[in-house]
């Protein structure tokens, strides 16, 4: 029976954060962007829960994990209000569009 | 118990604010039809924090002490550098609540006057705490405070498309740089077993950790630090979302989000990669991670890019962007001698570069509101249609090229010294030639604004009491200081403190 350990925590981890950088990097959809960042921020999670659990550091990765999650909540909110702004004016999220501002 | 009030005398500031945010909300809730007197529940905010601040100033300690970590380091760390640049933070939002009067574009927003103060002060606690968060999960909760503030901010007056562009992209370059840091924080932590930066401190002392992705946790970290002081590789959110913020928070970014910013880096450096400071006042730096030849390849990336993009510019907040950028990479080379020398000339040089970036952002949004002119082509014949606005100007201008007689030189002084005394010769050319190119596109302002003549007949803008006393508090200092520096640099030489752990 395989022994599920730290390292294989760490490679799902390090596959979510590439996989966030990737949309980030490619998708044009603003609220794909945003997804992509979601991702790397419970990428981040998954760090921080495993080293708390595997390495015995205590509890303050799994408390960190806990502000993590709010915070992304609040940001998510922010965000997608700031878009809905922007669908208003422009009537598209695509962030390739969204360039007026130019020298 | 005795821990928790001791812990409370030391953020007494902070708690003022949170109090004024919590009034002004209310307040904001309650009185539906006349929000006249909102502003003025900020600033009286503002200025009990900054006498809090000010009683505090001799005050240093560690508020909220952890008792695994041997009882004495704790989340917040109460020192004079932080005093220091908590108190530039105050001075910078009580000018912003006085610009935002005299600002069109705010007066117009009447009806959610009450958010906007509420997300500035909002935006004031996350830098508090970010200048004295000695532990990564309070930095990165202080920057997203201070953040998520800020983002609403840049596009909240909608009155046109780009504000809310602005928004758009300050957003997300500002979510994936956090993103990253917080991933960089993760593997930090990992590697340390602690989010505390003194016991990272002496986890590296002895390093057994894997040297590649330490670098790796660094570099994320910094990304999300370079982003709120715009330094090069991180700065492209820059020129557009000061073109598109409303002026007064384009003002408020370029001086206190970079303040918290700066004080943020320095004293995530300090704590957590110096060994100990020698009797010369030279920081030794522990052999994990270079950061000397990291800091000194973005500060003079960061001075020339900035420079030599701001020439092509013709919006003068653009311009003026692009100008914020290559004093951010001036500002860190106080930062890469890694003594008390150059942290020395970080904080005399912010001191007058908050007086002439926001005198510069001023004088321009008073022109702005009078005229909607922000090209500078536009500027054409102002100097005699309207002398005493040209005049500041000029001060102003010359004061961030940094030519004598004004601030902006000794400022430079300061920084250029603390470079010959590091032995940095060549860093210190390259920062000389940087400034002459600058020379190139603030003078352009002043030959537009004196030498070229009107295509047509310019209107001239006539500050009323308010605007003239305003732009004269900025004036007087930035002449003053140029001469009469000697009281500055003391401050500066009292705030040098940064605790550490012996």
């Amino acid at each position: 029976m395989l022994q599920v350990g730290l390292t294989h925590f760490l490679v799902v981890s390090a596959i979510l954060f590439s996989l966030g950088v990737y949309g980030i990097v490619t998708r044009k959809n603003a609220v794909m962007v945003l997804m992509g960042i979601e991702l790397v921020l419970n990428a981040a999670n998954i760090n921080f829960v495993a080293f708390s659990r595997f390495s015995g550091f205590g509890l303050g990765g799994q408390m960190t994990a806990l502000f993590v999650i709010v915070l992304a909540a609040a940001e998510a909110a922010i965000a997608l209000a700031i878009v809905l702004n922007i669908y208003k004016q422009f009537t598209n999220v695509n962030i390739d569009e969204i360039d007026h501002l130019k020298d | 118990m005795a821990n928790l009030y001791q812990s409370l005398e030391l953020i007494k500031p902070e708690i003022a604010l949170s109090i004024a945010l919590i009034v002004l909300v209310t307040c904001d809730l309650i009185f539906h039809k006349d929000k006249k007197f909102i502003p003025y529940i900020a600033l009286g905010g503002l200025l009990i924090t900054g006498i809090f601040l000010l009683a505090n100033s001799s005050v240093s300690g560690f508020a909220f002490i952890q008792t695994d970590l041997m009882g004495k380091i704790g989340l917040v760390a109460v020192d004079s550098f932080g005093t220091f640049f908590k108190l530039l933070v105050i001075i910078t939002s009580i000018l912003i609540v006085f610009f935002s009067f005299s600002s069109e574009e705010i007066q117009k927003i009447t009806d959610r006057i009450g958010e906007y103060y509420a997300l500035l002060l909002g935006m004031i606690l996350g830098m508090f705490f970010l200048i004295s968060a000695t532990d990564l999960i309070l930095i990165y909760l202080s920057l997203e405070l201070m953040s998520l503030s800020s983002y609403v901010l840049a596009g909240f007056t909608k009155l046109r498309d780009r504000n809310s562009e602005a928004a758009l992209k300050y957003l997300i370059y500002g979510s994936v740089s956090s993103g990253l840091m917080l991933f960089g924080i993760s593997l930090l932590y990992g590697l340390t077993g602690s989010t505390n930066l003194y016991v990272i401190n002496m986890m590296l002392q002895s390093p057994n950790a894997n040297m590649f992705t330490l670098a790796f946790a660094n570099i994320l970290i910094l990304a999300g630090i370079g982003y709120k002081i715009s330094a090069a590789p991180f700065h492209f959110w820059t020129p557009d979302v000061y073109e598109g913020a409303p002026i007064t928070i384009t003002a408020y970014l370029s001086v206190a989000s970079k303040a918290a910013g700066f004080a943020l880096l320095i004293r995530f450096i300090k704590t957590t990669f110096v060994s100990f400071v020698d009797s010369t006042g030279n920081w030794q730096l522990i052999q994990v991670f270079d950061w000397k030849s990291v800091l000194i390849a973005l500060s003079i990336l960061t001075m020339t890019l900035g420079n030599f993009s701001a020439i092509w510019q013709n919006n003068i907040k653009r311009m003026l962007a692009f100008s914020s950028i290559a004093h951010a990479g001036y500002l860190m080379l106080g930062l890469v001698v890694f003594s008390n020398g150059g942290l020395l000339a970080i904080l005399v040089y912010f001191v007058i570069y908050l007086l002439m970036n926001l005198g510069a952002f001023l004088v321009a949004m008073l022109i702005a509101n009078k005229t909607g002119f922000e090209d500078i082509n536009d500027y054409n014949g102002l100097g005699h249609t309207s002398p005493f606005l040209g005049i500041a100007m000029v001060i102003f201008l010359v004061s961030l090229v940094g030519l004598p007689p004004t601030a902006g030189f000794i400022g430079k002084l300061y920084l250029f010294i603390a470079l010959v005394d590091a032995k940095m010769l060549a860093v210190a050319v390259i920062a000389l030639l940087n400034s002459v190119v600058s020379l190139y596109y603030y003078v352009r302002v002043i030959k537009h604004m004196y030498l070229t003549a009107p295509e047509k007949e310019t209107q001239a803008v006539k500050p009323n009491l308010h605007d003239t006393i305003l732009v004269t508090v900025l004036v007087i200092p930035t002449l003053l200081f140029g001469i009469y520096f000697q009281p500055l640099v003391n401050w500066a030489k009292n705030s040098l403190e940064i605790l550490g752990l012996m």
